[in-house]
C-alpha cells in the first residue's frame, strides 16, 4: 500500500461522515463518531470486510402498513432497493451495488424478479473480481433480456452486447481509427456471443434461460486481432486482457468516489495493481484512503445517496410508495436508468430535480412538523439552527451556510409584530429550517 | 365474459404513475409492445411566455438558449397545426352515434340501449342518434365543423389496450415501431431547435409525438411548487429569500460541488416565482366548461399559446374520463363525453374568436370501440370504433358509412368502413402537405379520405 499517497491528517468525525457518504448512504445518527474512532485504515478495512451484515430498522410498508410486494406493484421494486439503501449496516456493499446499476445500466426489461436478481447479484460480487462480475452480468437474465442477448442467435447476430461491452462496460468509445475497437470487432464479439436463449411462455413470460450450443456459432472469430473459436467467456475475457481496459476501469471506478481525476502516478498503480488479479478491493482501498477524497473537492451526493441519506439520519424506514416517484424526481429511481449508459452525473442538480430533493426532504418533514401553538416563545435563533441540524443528526455545515441559517432566524425575529405571534413565529421558523438545512449545498455535496 | 379491465387498470396506473411523477415513460406489461419513444432523452426545461415547466425530449445537445431561439426563429409562420385528443380505455362509439331503429341494437343492448328520442338526430343519417350529452358535436356536425369517422379501425383488430392504442400511436400495425406516427411527421417539417412543433399537454411524452431526431416538449405542469411542511406566511418568504441567500453564499466559494448545488438551489426559486403566475394568466374569450378537470383548462390555455405564435404543429393530450366501460357504464359514460365535447366545442370556439380556426384540426380517437352486444352493466373490448374531426376547414361529412349491425366480424366486433392509416394519409397530404409514404408503411394501399372543404 505504501506506493499510494494515504491522507494523513486528522480522521474525525467530519472526514468520516464523507466517507460514509462516499462509500455509502451517509451516517446514521452516532455512526460517523463510530466510524472515526476507528481511524483512517479501520475505517476503510471496516467498510471493505464488513461483519455481521444486517438490516437495522423497521421494515419497509406502503402507506397503509402493508408489506411492500416488489415483484408486483408499480414502484415497489425501487422501494425494494432503497429499503436496502437505507437499512444495511454494510455501505460500501450497498453503495457498489448501486454504482454497479450505473455502470451496468440495466432498465427495465419487464419482470421485477430479474432486476432485483441482478441487483443481488451486484450485491453479492460487489466488491470481489470485475472479471467474476463481468462474467455473471454477461449472462445475467436481466441482462440478456435488456441488451439482446437471447436474440443475439448464429443465424442472425444482435449486436447489442457486444458493443455495449465494449463502449460502456470495459473499453470507452471507439475512435474514428478503430480503437479500442472496430465495427468489426462489434460483429465478430457478437459472434462469439450467441448461444443464449430463453422462452417465452404467456403466463410467466420469459424463462428457462439457457445456453444451447445449436445456437452458438462455433466459427472462428476475429477479435482485436486475435483469432480463435471464441466463446462468451473468450468475449469478456479478450475485453479484460484488451490494452485499454484497466484504464477505463480504473478511470471510471475511481469516478464514483473522488469528482477529480486521479493523478497519473496513482492512476499507473492502480492499474498495475487491478490488473493481476481485476480484484476490486485493493482498489477500492486505495481510493477511500487517498488525500483527494478528504482534502480534495466536494462531490455532489446522486440523488439516491441524498434521499436515502436523509431517511439514514431520521432512522426512518420506507413507509410509503411515494419514494418510488419521488425519486424518480430528484432523477435517480433505481431500476429506471435514462439508458444503457446509466445515468448523467454531470445532472444530478437542474431545477427539475432540485425540486424532487426539495420534495423529498418535505416528505420527511411534514411527519415532525411542529404545531404554531405550544411552541417555546423565546428559543433563540442559534439555538433554533442546533436543533434543527440535530434534526439531520447534525450534519457538518459550512460557516456561511450557518450564518445563513442563523441570519434567517433573526429575520423570523425581526417579523414578529404582535406578543402572540412568538410562539408561532418560532414553530414555523423551525420546520422552515429543518428545510433549509436539508436543501442547503452542504447536504447536496459530500 | 372475461374482463380485461385488470389489464387496462395496470396499464392505466403505469401510466398516470408515470404522469405523477411527472417525467419519464411507464413500465408495461409482458408481451404489450413497448410504447413508442421510451428512453428518449428528456431534459426539463422552463420556458417563458406562460408555458409552465417544460420537459424536452430528444434534443440532448441543446442549451435552453438555443431552444429558446429556435422558439423565436419558428415564430410567425401562420403553419398548421393538428390536435390529437385521445379517449382512453375504447370509447364506446355506439352509444355515441346509437343505431337506435336497428333491431339488433335493441337486441344486442337490451339494458344499455338509448331510448329512441332522447338525443338530437344524426344530420347525415336519421337511423343514427347522438347521445344527450354529445349535443355539442351535434351543433357543430351541423355547422359543418366536424367530421365523423363512425367506424375507423383496421384488419385484425387488436383487442389489447395497449397494442390496439400503440398501432394508433405510431401509425401501423408493428408493436416494434419506436416512433410516432406525428413524431416521424415532425422529423420531416420539424427543426432541430424548437421543441414546442410537438407538444404533449397530459405531463409525458406522447409516443404518438416520439420522434428519432427533431425535439418534442411536454408540459410538465403548470406548477413548480416547493411545499415545505408547516411553513406559511412572512415565514415561507423568508425561507425562499434564505434558501437564494444560503445558496449564493456557495457560489463564490471556489468549490465545484457546493457552487453547483447553491446555483441551483437560487435558479430553483427564482424559477418558482416566474412560474406562479401560469394558470390564472389565461383569460379565454369564450367560456370553457366548468370542472374539477384539467382539461378544460389544457385547452383554454392550448388556445392562448397558438394565439401567443408559439410554433406548435402537433399537440397531443388526453380527453378526461375513462372509457374502459365493462361495467357500470351508465355511471361515467354521459359526463365523460359532455365534458370531452363541450370543452372541445369552447376550443373551437375559442379558435374562431382570435380568428384562428382556419388553422387547427382536432382529431378525437380512441383504441378501439366496443363490442356491440353488452355484457350486463357494460361492454366489453371491441373493434372499429368512432373518431371525429373538428375544425373550420373540415367537409363536416360522414368519412365511412355505419356499418350496421347485422354484419359483424368474427368476433362479434363492428367491422371498420375507414382505416386509420387512411386518415393519418388524408392528414398528412392535404393538412400537412406531406408525402404520406413518409411517413405511414406503405401509404399507398390505404384509401385516402378528402377531408378538407
Amino acid at each position: 500500500m505504501a506506493s499510494f499517497p494515504v491522507y494523513g491528517g486528522e480522521f474525525s468525525e467530519k472526514e468520516a461522515a464523507r466517507l460514509l457518504w462516499r462509500a455509502g448512504f451517509g451516517p446514521k445518527p452516532g455512526e460517523a463518531r463510530a466510524l472515526a474512532a476507528q481511524g483512517l485504515s479501520g475505517a476503510v478495512a471496516s467498510l471493505l470486510e464488513p461483519q455481521d451484515a444486517r438490516l437495522v430498522g423497521p421494515e419497509p410498508v406502503d402507506e397503509d402498513g402493508n408489506p411492500i410486494a416488489p415483484f408486483d406493484l408499480w414502484g415497489h421494486d425501487a422501494l425494494w432497493w432503497i429499503d436496502k439503501m437505507v437499512r444495511s449496516n454494510q455501505p460500501l456493499v450497498e453503495r457498489m451495488a448501486l454504482n454497479w446499476h450505473d455502470w451496468f445500466a440495466t432498465g427495465d426489461v419487464n419482470s421485477a424478479r430479474y432486476s432485483i436478481a441482478q441487483a443481488k447479484l451486484f450485491r453479492k460480487r460487489g466488491l470481489g473480481s470485475f472479471e467474476k462480475l463481468l462474467e455473471k452480468v454477461t449472462t445475467d437474465k436481466a441482462m440478456l433480456v435488456w441488451l439482446s442477448g437471447i436474440d443475439n442467435t448464429r443465424w442472425s447476430p444482435n449486436e447489442n452486447y457486444a458493443r455495449e461491452l465494449m463502449e460502456l462496460f470495459t473499453l470507452g468509445a471507439s475512435d474514428d481509427s478503430g480503437y479500442p475497437y472496430s465495427e468489426e470487432d462489434v460483429r465478430e464479439q457478437a459472434r462469439a456471443l450467441t448461444g443464449w436463449r430463453a422462452d417465452w411462455h404467456e403466463d410467466v413470460g420469459l424463462d428457462n434461460f439457457r445456453f444451447d450450443p445449436s445456437y452458438h456459432d462455433g466459427g472462428t472469430k476475429t477479435v482485436f486481432g486475435k483469432s480463435g473459436k471464441f466463446g462468451w467467456k473468450d468475449s469478456c475475457q479478450l475485453c479484460l486482457e484488451h490494452p485499454a481496459h484497466a484504464r477505463y476501469f480504473v478511470e471510471k471506478l475511481w469516478s464514483y468516489f473522488i469528482p477529480v481525476p486521479a493523478p497519473e502516478a496513482t492512476r499507473l498503480e492502480l492499474e498495475r495493481k487491478y490488473k493481476r488479479k481485476y480484484e476490486l478491493k485493493p482498489l477500492l482501498r486505495a481510493i477511500l484512503k487517498h488525500p483527494l477524497l478528504y482534502e480534495g473537492p466536494a462531490m455532489v451526493k446522486p440523488p439516491m445517496v441524498f434521499i436515502a441519506g436523509m431517511l439514514r439520519a431520521r432512522e426512518r424506514g420506507i413507509d410509503r410508495d411515494s419514494w418510488a416517484w419521488i425519486s424518480d424526481l430528484a432523477g435517480q429511481r433505481p431500476f429506471r436508468p435514462p439508458n444503457v449508459s446509466g445515468w448523467d452525473e454531470e445532472r444530478w442538480l437542474d431545477t427539475s430535480s432540485f425540486r424532487g430533493r426539495w420534495i423529498a426532504a418535505s416528505y420527511i418533514t411534514r411527519e415532525d412538523e411542529f404545531d404554531h401553538e405550544g411552541y417555546s416563545t423565546t428559543e433563540t435563533p442559534a439555538e433554533a439552527v442546533d436543533k434543527a441540524l440535530q434534526y439531520w443528526a447534525d450534519p457538518a455545515l459550512e460557516s456561511h451556510t450557518r450564518d445563513g441559517l442563523e441570519q434567517f432566524g433573526r429575520n423570523v425575529e425581526e417579523a414578529i409584530e404582535a406578543n402572540w405571534q412568538r410562539g408561532p413565529h418560532r414553530a414555523l421558523r423551525q420546520n422552515a429550517l429543518r428545510i433549509l438545512v436539508a436543501t442547503a449545498p452542504d447536504m447536496q455535496t459530500c | 365474459m372475461a374482463c380485461h379491465c385488470n389489464e387496462f387498470s395496470r396499464a392505466h396506473l403505469l401510466r398516470s404513475a408515470a404522469a405523477e411523477a411527472g417525467r419519464g415513460l411507464p413500465s408495461i406489461e409482458p408481451g404489450m409492445p413497448l410504447p413508442a419513444g421510451t428512453g428518449l432523452n428528456r431534459r426539463s426545461f422552463m420556458l417563458r411566455a406562460g408555458l409552465g415547466m417544460m420537459s424536452v425530449y430528444g434534443a440532448s445537445k441543446l442549451g435552453l438558449g438555443d431552444l429558446q431561439g429556435g422558439i423565436a426563429k419558428a415564430q410567425g409562420t401562420q403553419a398548421p397545426i393538428l390536435v390529437t385528443v385521445f379517449m382512453d380505455g375504447g370509447m364506446d362509439s355506439l352509444s355515441v352515434l346509437a343505431p337506435v331503429e336497428d333491431a339488433d341494437y335493441r337486441r344486442l343492448r337490451p339494458d344499455l340501449r338509448l331510448a329512441q328520442g332522447i338525443g338530437p338526430s344524426f344530420l347525415e343519417d336519421q337511423s343514427l342518434m347522438w347521445h344527450p350529452r354529445a349535443t355539442a358535436f351535434n351543433l357543430l356536425h351541423r355547422a359543418g365543423k366536424l367530421s365523423v369517422l363512425p367506424a375507423i379501425g383496421y384488419d385484425s383488430p387488436d383487442q389489447s389496450h395497449f397494442t390496439s392504442r400503440h398501432f394508433w400511436e405510431v401509425g401501423e400495425l408493428d408493436a416494434n415501431e419506436r416512433t410516432g406516427w406525428m413524431g416521424r411527421l415532425i422529423d420531416i417539417i420539424g427543426t432541430d431547435d424548437n421543441p414546442l412543433q410537438g407538444l404533449s399537454l397530459d405531463g409525458w411524452l406522447s409516443p404518438s409525438l416520439a420522434t428519432s431526431s427533431k425535439p418534442v416538449a411536454a408540459i410538465d405542469g403548470s406548477s413548480y411548487d416547493l411545499w415545505a411542511p408547516g411553513v406559511w406566511s412572512e415565514v415561507e418568504s423568508l425561507m425562499f429569500d434564505s434558501v437564494q441567500e444560503i445558496g449564493r453564499a456557495s457560489v463564490g466559494t471556489g468549490d465545484a460541488g457546493m457552487a453547483t448545488a447553491g446555483r441551483i438551489a437560487d435558479q430553483s426559486v427564482t424559477l418558482r416565482e416566474q412560474l406562479a403566475p401560469f394558470g390564472d394568466e389565461i383569460l379565454p374569450p369564450v367560456p370553457y366548461p366548468e370542472a374539477d378537470h384539467w382539461f378544460p383548462q389544457n385547452m383554454s390555455a392550448l388556445a392562448a399559446m397558438i394565439a401567443a405564435d408559439m410554433p406548435i404543429r402537433c399537440v397531443s393530450v388526453s380527453a378526461p374520463g375513462g372509457y374502459d366501460t365493462h361495467d357500470n357504464q351508465e355511471d361515467s359514460f354521459g359526463d365523460d363525453i359532455g365534458l370531452t365535447f363541450d370543452t372541445l366545442a369552447a376550443f373551437q370556439a375559442d379558435l374562431e374568436l382570435r380568428g384562428l380556426a382556419g388553422r387547427v384540426l382536432t382529431l378525437v380517437y380512441s383504441e378501439f370501440g366496443r363490442r356491440p352486444e353488452q355484457n350486463a352493466t357494460g361492454t366489453d373490448h371491441g373493434a372499429a370504433g368512432a373518431a371525429f374531426l373538428m375544425g373550420s376547414r373540415v367537409r363536416g361529412e360522414m368519412v365511412g358509412e355505419f356499418p350496421g349491425l347485422a354484419n359483424l366480424d368474427d368476433d362479434d366486433n363492428l367491422r371498420h368502413t375507414s382505416d386509420f392509416r387512411g386518415l393519418y394519409c388524408s392528414l398528412l397530404e392535404q393538412w400537412f402537405d406531406v408525402d404520406a409514404g413518409a411517413v405511414i408503411p406503405g401509404a399507398s394501399s390505404f384509401a385516402r379520405p378528402q377531408l378538407l372543404s
